[in-house]
Order: structure tokens, then sequence, then C-alpha cells
């Protein structure tokens, strides 16, 4: 706390209905110092991944020709860094599949190099 | 969706449930379970799965299910299951009144208007948001006003945006995604207004819905008139004092082109009305006794019909219960009746069931009235003695709290009603 280079962050726990707002101190080597404000250790956990390198899954719809709905729900298999978000929604925006598709299915192989791969949420049979 | 088998429609039924979303399905799975022979879930939409299918979003069945999966997912897993235990799934049909024989009238676009005959009824036909009418919003009636959940089927469904630039008032969860899902759309949220002094949503969605994408959060806040003539083109929005009044000396207007309003939902009951089944004022759903059943006899009613749930999977849990009883009132097995009334007390709005036994073990879902950090829920009795306690680490109202009553709670207490209260320790 008396080191004068130490910057301080904030953070929203997500933990659970209380809320506990966060605070991460951290030195100019971008290190951190200290945790402060979480009332469990699912708190300080989340503090350190959210600090270091905030990651998002990613639901959204791309479009489908030949389903019951122009539209087909669509998740990532796994979190994706949280500043190339509206990356992956833009370029997700641009895919177009055809009915009949499975839950499961692979939309998008590789997102933005993210080696993530982008999946159905649910089948869609095609509309004959 | 998966359900591209023809629809058979028998003419007598064990069970019939109004609603095939997660409650109609669960509770019809647990008919089945229970050993009704024939069950038949009848859904007005051209699909089963109700609202979990336009919630493309994940969050769904880490309780029930023990992993996070998105609505869709979620519904697509409960309809399989149902269809694969024998259950008949009517879509493109609705239920339009069932007599005092347990005769149904029932509209489809397959079959016409049919009769059935049923033993049991379930209904599970979930809610409806409430509108701009309901909060009565001064200022015109032009287009571009939605419901978040009309404007979550417009985007997720049907794929067609409802605006470019969009406002909504309300932060409970449904409003806090629908930012989420519009910004990721590309459109502006000019901002989400929420007349309380807190934040509604879970605070996950507070992160990960309004922090993440820039969005502005105004508490204390609410809109007070809406303008424009075709289009909705801006809206006036002012503080509030600390009776929620407008201190319209500080309104500031906002462009928009779109307002979602997001201000809560409330059981959808045509048909419980038309049944007149004694309905409870402060959930607007029906009084349901610890089997489900409601005040008629051999109908029974889950899931948001009754109170509206914080999250699917105690939807599905509570479905279980009433589809059970369901099935096994079918098979002419009849629980004793309930011994015991539940009234709400002090900081309690509502509990669910209305009535236990005192020697079966139940779960009882109740909803306080204002937010308590250190608090204690308490049985007493009609002289006010304290008959059970628990304590309680941080009750709001935005969720549901859960007493299990287990076999024991109760031994020993002879009275007929109890006061449930959540009060500071």
């Amino acid at each position: 706390m008396t080191d004068h280079d130490a910057t301080t962050f904030s953070y929203l726990c997500i933990g659970c209905p209380l809320g506990c707002r966060l605070e991460v101190d951290e030195d100019d080597h971008g290190d951190i110092i200290e945790i402060r404000g979480s009332g469990c250790r699912k708190g300080d956990r989340y503090a350190k991944q959210e600090h270091a390198d905030p990651r998002r899954n990613v639901t959204t719809t791309v479009a489908i020709s030949g389903g019951l709905w122009p539209r087909l729900p669509v998740k990532t298999s796994s979190e994706i860094p949280k500043d190339q978000v509206l990356a992956a929604c833009e370029a997700l925006r641009q895919v177009r599949v055809q009915a009949p598709v499975k839950m499961g299915d692979v939309v998008v192989d590789d997102l933005l190099g993210t080696g993530c791969s982008v999946v159905a949420t649910r089948h869609m049979p095609a509309i004959t | 969706m998966i359900d591209d088998r023809p629809h058979v429609l028998h003419s007598k039924y064990d069970v019939v449930v109004a609603g095939g979303g997660p409650a109609g399905l669960g509770a019809a799975m647990a008919a089945r379970t229970a050993g009704a022979e024939r069950v038949l879930v009848v859904d007005r939409e051209a699909e089963a799965g109700g609202i979990l299918l336009q919630c493309i979003h994940s969050g769904f069945g880490l309780h029930h299910l023990g992993e996070e999966l998105t609505g869709p997912e979620y519904a697509q897993r409960i309809l399989q299951s149902a269809l694969d235990d024998g259950v008949d799934v009517l879509t493109n049909a609705y239920l339009l009144d069932i007599d005092n024989d347990q005769n149904l009238k029932l509209l489809s676009t397959d079959h016409g208007l049919s009769i059935l005959d049923t033993r049991a009824t379930v209904l599970a036909m979930g809610a409806r948001e409430r509108t701009r009418a309901a909060i009565r919003i001064p200022g015109g009636r032009p287009a571009g006003i939605f419901t978040a959940g009309a404007a979550q089927r417009l985007v997720n469904l049907n794929g067609v945006l409802p605006g470019r630039r969009v406002v909504i008032l309300g932060s409970g969860d449904i409003g806090l995604i629908m930012a989420r899902r519009l910004a990721m759309e590309g459109v502006e949220v000019a901002g989400v207004f929420e007349l309380m002094p807190h934040a509604n949503g879970l605070s996950r969605n507070i992160v990960q819905c309004v922090h993440d994408f820039d969005v502005p959060l105004h508490l204390s806040t609410t809109v007070v008139e809406i303008h424009g003539r075709n289009r909705i083109d801006k809206v006036t929005v002012a503080p509030v004092d600390d009776h929620l009044k407008p201190i319209l000396s500080k309104a500031w207007d906002v462009p928009c082109d779109t307002l979602l309003v997001s201000v809560g939902l409330i059981p959808e009951n045509e048909l419980s009305r038309e049944l007149r089944l004694r309905l409870d004022p402060t959930t607007s759903g029906p009084i349901v006794s610890s089997t489900m059943e409601t005040s008629r006899d051999g109908v029974f009613a889950c899931g948001n019909v009754v109170h509206i749930h914080d999250l699917v999977d105690f939807v599905s849990a509570e479905a279980e219960l009433a589809g059970g009883h369901a099935g096994r009132f079918a098979s002419g097995i009849r629980p004793p009746h309930d011994n015991v009334r539940l009234q709400p007390g002090a900081n309690v709005a509502y509990c669910v069931p209305h009535t236990v036994t005192t020697d079966q073990p139940h779960t009882v879902y109740l909803r306080v009235r204002k937010p308590l950090e250190k608090s204690m829920l308490r049985l007493r009795d009609s002289e006010g003695a304290v008959v059970h306690e628990r304590r309680l680490r941080y009750v709001v109202p935005a969720e549901m709290v859960t007493l299990k009553l287990r076999p024991g709670v109760l031994d020993g207490f002879q009275g007929d009603s109890l006061l449930v209260e959540v009060v500071a320790r």
C-alpha cells in the first residue's frame, strides 16, 4: 500500500450473488501485489484471472438457410480472450450455413486464430 | 426441432400438460416415471422447448444437470428425453378449456378442434412480460417499443434487429442480457435505466453484459416520457428521489429509435382464471398444495405459471414434483391432504407451496421483500412461538430463498398454520 508505484484496478466478483467489489494492486512490472475485497477464495481466483487474462464464452447466432428459423444459435467451444469478443461476433455475422445441422456440429473451425471452434447449440432439421 | 415424428392424437390420456417449456416437459416425464401410460404435452408454438429456445446465452442447468448449457441445449436435452420416455408432444396446438370432468377442448393445426378425456392435467403455461402499459409511461404511442423478450425473439430466432440505437428500461437479467446481445450485433445501447438504487440482475450479468460492452447503467433513474410520431425518436429520463418519485427538474433527453422494457414477468393465467382456480394475489399464480395441486382436484401446476423462478433448474425440480403427483393421481393414488397452511410474515412476499404436511419432507420456495445482510428464517405458530429457524447469509428479492423442511422438523407441531418470516439476526 505504501508503494507509490502501485496501480489499483477494480472488479466486480461474479462468483455468487454477493457481488464483492474486488481491488487488485499491481506494481510497475505488471505483477499483482495485493487483492482486496473478496469474501472467499473463489473471489481471489476470479480477480487474478480477470486481471491477468479476462476470457469469455461467446454465444450468438449465424445465418442458416432451409431451416425452421433463419438463425442458428452457436457458442464457442471454450472461452476466448475478452478483447476478441466483438471481432468474433463480427466474423460470425458473415457466416451462413445450410440446414440440416445437428447440435454440436462445428460451424467454424478456428475462430480468429484462437484455436477455438464454434458449434451449433441446437438441431435445425431441413424444412421440406 | 428434433421432434419430426408424426403427431398422433389419442382421445384419452392419463395426463395432459398445457405448455411445452421446461416446466411442461419436465412434468410430462415425471408423470411417465410415476406410471402414467399416455401423457400429452400441448404447445402453441411450432416446436416445444418454450422460452429457452430464444435464450441462446449460457448459464442453464448448473444445478439440475450438473453442467452449464445454453437455453437451446437445455431445451433440446429435455425435449429429447421426453420423447424417448414416450411422451406425446403436439405443437401448433392450444388448450381452450377444461370442464369439471376433465374433458379438454383442444385446438390444433393438425387436428382442428378435438375433445380429449384426461385423468389429470398439469398447467405449465409459463409467464408473460409486463409491458409499457403495465407501468404507464406517459407519452405518445409510436412504433419501436418492445418488451425485452419480444426483442430477444426477433434477434435470436427471426434474425431481425429491433433498431439501431436502443434504450433499455429495467436492469433485470433479461434486460441486461439484451443489452449485451444487441451490443454484440453492432447496435448502440444508449443506456440501461433502473428505477431502484441497485441493479436487479446477477453480478455476472452486470459485469459481462454491461461493463464488458461499456453500456451506461443509470440507477435510481427512470423513463418519464416517450417521444416520436411514427417511430420513437427519444425518451425523457429523470432521476428519482427516495420515494421513487421522478425529479423532473433534473430530467434529460436520450435520443433513440427503440425502447426495450424489461420490467418483470407475470404468470400466464388465462386458463387458470377460466378454470376459476384460487389465485394468490401476490404471485398472480394458482394457490398450490405440497403436491402442486391447484384448488381444482386433478389439476396441477408448475413453473412460472405458479410463481416467477430465477433459474430453469428450479422449474425443472418443481415440474418433477407436479408431474409425479399428476401421474399418481391418474392411477388413483392420492396422498393425504396437507394439514398446515404457510402464511407469509415479516419480509416475506410469498411462499410456494401454500400448504404442507407435517410428516413429509418439503421444499418451500419464498421470496423476500427487501434485502438483508445477515438474516434468520423463522417459522412461528399462531401463538408466535418459534417452531423452526435457520440462519441465512444474504437475502435479496431477486433471489428465491429455498427452505428444505426435512422430516422431523415439524414433529409434534399441532397447529394448522405457520407464519414464515425472514428477519435480521
